[in-house]
């Protein structure tokens, strides 16, 4: 096995080199068909599976219980609607409340038998009653309103930092792939949308963008005159930079992703739904797809963008009238050292 | 020793770090002996559970409160929630007419009032004023001579508005105890009587002027005396938009002319109406056409806070009842918080192992690192608990596991400039340095979007999603502090080891390993490799020998070596590994 210092050595000079931006047509393929599939995803599904803090849901409350274990309140739910996550809690000595989706009325009546025999009370002690959602229209929008105006301060942010508005573009076209994908792969996993999902899901925002700048601050450092160099052409320095941050992009992806996926295996697989469930699940794809999005589409999207711009169309001419100079001037052996992108 | 080195700007910088912990945990064990905080962070309801508490709308007889009101309610409720601490409460409604508040620990007499207090404010001129106490039967007014309009009302302050009924009410209203009730739900366009409970005085007052839905903000403090030296009087700082601006202006300047006609005119009163009650009718001294008021009354530090924190969201659409106040137990288990952190433990530990295996003796660097800014995080958790009521919740513990992953990243990016450096030959001193230069613009630009992220949400977004901000900030910052004066500095020190500094085969910084150009092996001593390059990239190509000094850095080995050859070296084709990495590096094309 190649060394990762190795690998790392041979990206850094370009002696290996993989091809992200003279084959970004695959990549937007890919890219574009995965957005489509994400967006199909929940239609077909017919929307997404809101939880009841979105939804309100009906809630249960048993008073004088002998036994205040919220396990039996738990199974009371389940054996009537296998699949609900009720979440019970003890109210105030000994009341309990349990709060799950919408029941129908005939599943409110078995749920409510069900609970009388469970905790052994008397027909009166239990009442239902129906809650409205704690997340309510008034909470998603301000956090919509929050989101496009980060989106926008921080379009502006990078385009003050790189001095080119197409790299916020490029950045911001990664993010909504980032987004969409991230969204229709959980849908595709039919775990229940929580606030927990919401907030992984912002979370993702917030670290794909990150990872773009990182990358990005490279490229602006591999290209600052490109204009003046006949070394490579502006494509061949971004595809370099990629290359030359790839082992930082692996790096950090498998230490932001290894507590999470920790996370993640502990909340499906020991503690079955629930808040790190739901978390760590928007988080390990948005993670990985993050990572992805950025090599993949934002910087060959920002090398798209300006390659046409004449003063670096003009450029890629010098470049390659100097590499046909070199070629038949110098034919000894290791004559040019040039990356091939 | 020098004192500017960077041996010592570095040892001075972990001193300021030093510095800063002992600070906070002095400010966190005063607080914990002397006030209320304590070395353990707050936990959230979902963690600890709290208090639930059942409000049903106070409304008369059969009236039913609409879907509209409703939400209104919860919408405000929680925005005021939200403006006293960042403590994650969920408000939720309960059968279509209750509201249901659960906040984690126990609330204090003001949040009670804060969260079902209507705070509906308007502002009404006063047409008449009188004693607190009811008229008795036999100084009433005799049915035949009660006031009756001669004309339609032409403002606010006619005495038009009086009509029989009115001024029977007025007559039989008392503002001493026994008070009479508030009628609720007054209606703005019509004349009401009201009390100011503080002086014992009651009141005719024309239709609303200036609703509270016009004020744009609401402070409170100090009320400035006439020559601008503070007063020992509370105040209310009101802040009108520009619809109640300009009407403000015209309401004081009507008044202000009762007043110049005759001082003892009880119409150049204005009434500032809460709840129905009135809380303070002051003169109108002046015409105030700036949109600022503030209200004086009997306030004290807390209560002008409490109205000015009510004020500022808006009022609720009906008042209400706390129809029932108990405890509740955490909704999720114990066993969620034990398994969370189990899996933080475990997501650690691996990437514990995971950095000491890419990086080696160097992936402890990046270890203690984690540590002071977990450190730092736990102090600043515990600390924001006591001050801001800041409550980790099962989400926020995820987020803090997430930060790991952030944070390590800021020392890959960083780590990794020193392995670039170094392999363009560079020292590892000057790599340190070169690639601290640059891995600090990095770090600083993507931290920036992180904290734009955590301070956008945090001013806009409400409920979960703001708690979520916070704690997104708050490892951002933590993160910025450990990269600048813990992680730097510390790796400024490590260079001037021989361990690292000679490059040892576990430093993880070990030349060799990294492909480094062995420029001693032709120079004979260690040589600036910026003027190497510089020289050799001057011969090569005269026409690019402008460009900038990093730009000439950024040669790749391969191209200074073709670049060396070029210039017909001495020994250029013989030198071993030289040679052999150019060959690798030629082979590649395509």
């Amino acid at each position: 096995m190649t060394s990762f210092a190795t690998f790392g050595n041979e990206l850094y000079t370009g002696k290996r080199s993989y091809n992200f931006v003279s084959k970004r047509k695959i990549w937007f393929t890919i890219a574009a068909v995965a957005v489509i599939v994400s967006i199909l995803i929940p239609i077909v599904r017919g929307g997404f599976n809101l939880g009841i803090d979105f939804r309100g849901g009906s809630e249960f409350t048993v008073s004088d219980v002998k036994d205040t274990n919220s396990g039996i309140g738990e199974r009371a739910v389940t054996e009537i609607v296998p699949g609900a996550v009720p979440r019970v809690a003890n109210i105030a000595g000994n009341t309990m409340r349990i709060q799950t989706d919408k029941l129908s009325d005939d599943e409110t009546l078995k749920v409510k038998a069900a609970l009388i025999t469970d905790y052994g009370v008397q027909e009166d002690h239990v009442t239902s009653t129906f809650i409205g959602p704690t997340w309510g229209a008034d909470v998603t929008r301000q956090a919509l309103l929050g989101l496009v105006a980060f989106v926008l301060l921080a379009t502006l942010l990078m385009a003050f930092y790189f001095r080119t508005w197409r790299m916020s573009v490029a950045a911001i076209v990664g993010l909504l792939v980032v987004m969409i994908t991230t969204a229709g792969l959980y849908a595709a996993s039919d775990f229940e949308v929580t606030p927990s999902a919401i907030i992984g899901f912002l979370t993702i925002l917030s670290y794909s963008l990150y990872d773009t700048v990182v990358v990005f601050d490279k490229i602006r450092e591999n290209t600052a005159d490109v204009e003046r160099s006949t070394r490579r052409t502006f494509a061949e320095e971004v595809n370099l930079a990629v290359n030359q941050t790839l082992v930082r992009s692996i790096n950090t992806m498998m230490v932001a992703v290894l507590p999470v996926a920790s996370v993640l295996f502990i909340g499906a697989y020991l503690l079955g739904a629930g808040t790190l469930r739901d978390l760590s699940l928007a988080l390990f794809i948005g993670i990985i797809v993050s990572t992805f999005s950025t090599i993949f589409i934002a910087a060959p999207m920002y090398a798209w963008l300006r390659m046409r711009e004449p003063v670096l169309v003009k450029q890629a001419r010098r470049v390659s009238q100097r590499r046909a100079a070199e070629k038949a001037t110098d034919d000894a052996p290791g004559g040019t050292a040039e990356v091939s992108v | 020793m020098a004192r500017t080195g960077p041996t010592s700007t570095a040892r001075r910088t972990l001193l300021w770090l030093g510095i800063i912990f002992i600070a906070l945990a002095m400010l966190l064990g005063s607080g914990a002996i002397w006030g209320s905080a304590s070395w353990a962070p707050k936990l959230a309801l979902d963690l600890e559970g709290g208090t639930q508490m059942i409000l049903t709308p106070k409304v008369q007889g059969g009236q039913s409160i609409t879907d509209e009101q409703l939400n209104q309610a919860v919408s405000i409720i929680r925005q005021r929630v939200d403006g006293s601490g960042v403590s994650e409460s969920e408000i939720s409604t309960q059968s279509g007419r209750n509201v249901i508040v659960s906040m984690p620990g126990t609330p204090t007499a003001e949040t009670r009032e804060l969260i079902k207090a209507s705070a509906d404010m308007s502002f009404r001129p006063v047409i008449t004023a009188g004693p607190g106490a009811a008229t008795t039967p036999d100084k009433m007014l005799p049915d035949a001579q009660l006031p009756v309009p001669k004309a339609a009302p032409t403002n606010a302050s006619d005495e038009n508005w009086i009509d029989a009924a009115l001024y029977k009410t007025f007559e039989t209203t008392s503002c001493v105890p026994p008070v009479t009730e508030v009628p609720t739900n007054t209606d703005p366009a019509k004349p009401v009587v009201s009390c100011e409970l503080d002086s014992g005085t009651k009141y005719i007052l024309g239709p609303v002027e200036v609703p509270g839905k016009d004020i744009s903000d609401a402070t409170y403090g100090l009320q400035q005396g006439a020559q601008g030296a503070t007063t020992n009087q509370w105040s209310v700082n009101l802040k009108f938009n520009g619809e109640g601006a300009t009407k403000f202006r015209e309401v004081t300047s009507r008044l202000n002319g009762f007043l110049q006609a005759n001082p003892q005119d009880p119409r150049a009163q204005f009434a500032i109406v809460l709840d129905g009650r009135v809380i303070s009718a002051p003169v109108s001294q002046a015409v105030i056409a700036d949109g600022n008021s503030s209200i004086t009354g009997n306030f004290t530090e807390a209560s002008s806070k409490s109205l000015a924190d009510k004020l500022k969201f808006g009022a609720l659409p009906i008042s209400f009842d706390i129809q029932s106040e108990e405890q509740i137990s955490a909704t999720l288990g114990g066993q969620q918080l034990e398994m969370g952190l189990l899996a933080g433990v475990i997501g650690l530990l691996l990437v514990v192992v995971y950095s000491l295996f890419q990086y080696r003796a160097l992936g402890f660097v990046t270890i203690f690192s984690l540590v002071v800014a977990g450190a730092l995080t736990y102090l600043a958790i515990a600390i924001l608990g006591w001050t801001q009521n800041y409550r980790l919740s099962l989400a926020g513990v995820a987020g803090l596991i997430v930060a790991i992953g952030q944070t390590a990243d800021s020392f890959i990016v960083y780590f990794e400039r020193i392995r670039d450096e170094l392999r363009d030959g560079r020292g590892l001193v000057a790599a340190v340095e070169n690639g601290w230069r640059r891995a600090k613009r990095t770090v600083l630009a993507s931290k920036a979007v992180n904290l734009l992220a955590a301070v956008v949400l945090y001013f806009v977004a409400v409920g979960n999603v703001r708690g979520f901000a916070f704690t997104l900030g708050l490892t951002a910052i933590a993160d910025l502090i450990v990269v600048f004066m813990f992680t730097h500095p510390t790796l400024q020190l490590l260079a001037r080891t021989r361990f690292f500094g000679e490059g040892h085969h576990f430093s993880g910084l070990d030349p060799k390993r990294l492909g480094a150009v062995p420029l001693y092996r032709w120079a004979g001593r260690f040589r600036d490799p910026v003027q190497i390059s510089l020289g050799a990239r001057g011969a090569a190509k005269g026409k690019n020998s402008g460009a900038q000094a990093e730009a000439e850095r950024r040669q790749t080995i391969a191209e200074r070596r073709l670049a060396a050859r070029q210039e017909q070296m001495a020994g250029s084709r013989g030198a071993g590994s030289a040679s052999a990495g150019s060959q690798d590096a030629a082979k590649e094309n395509k």
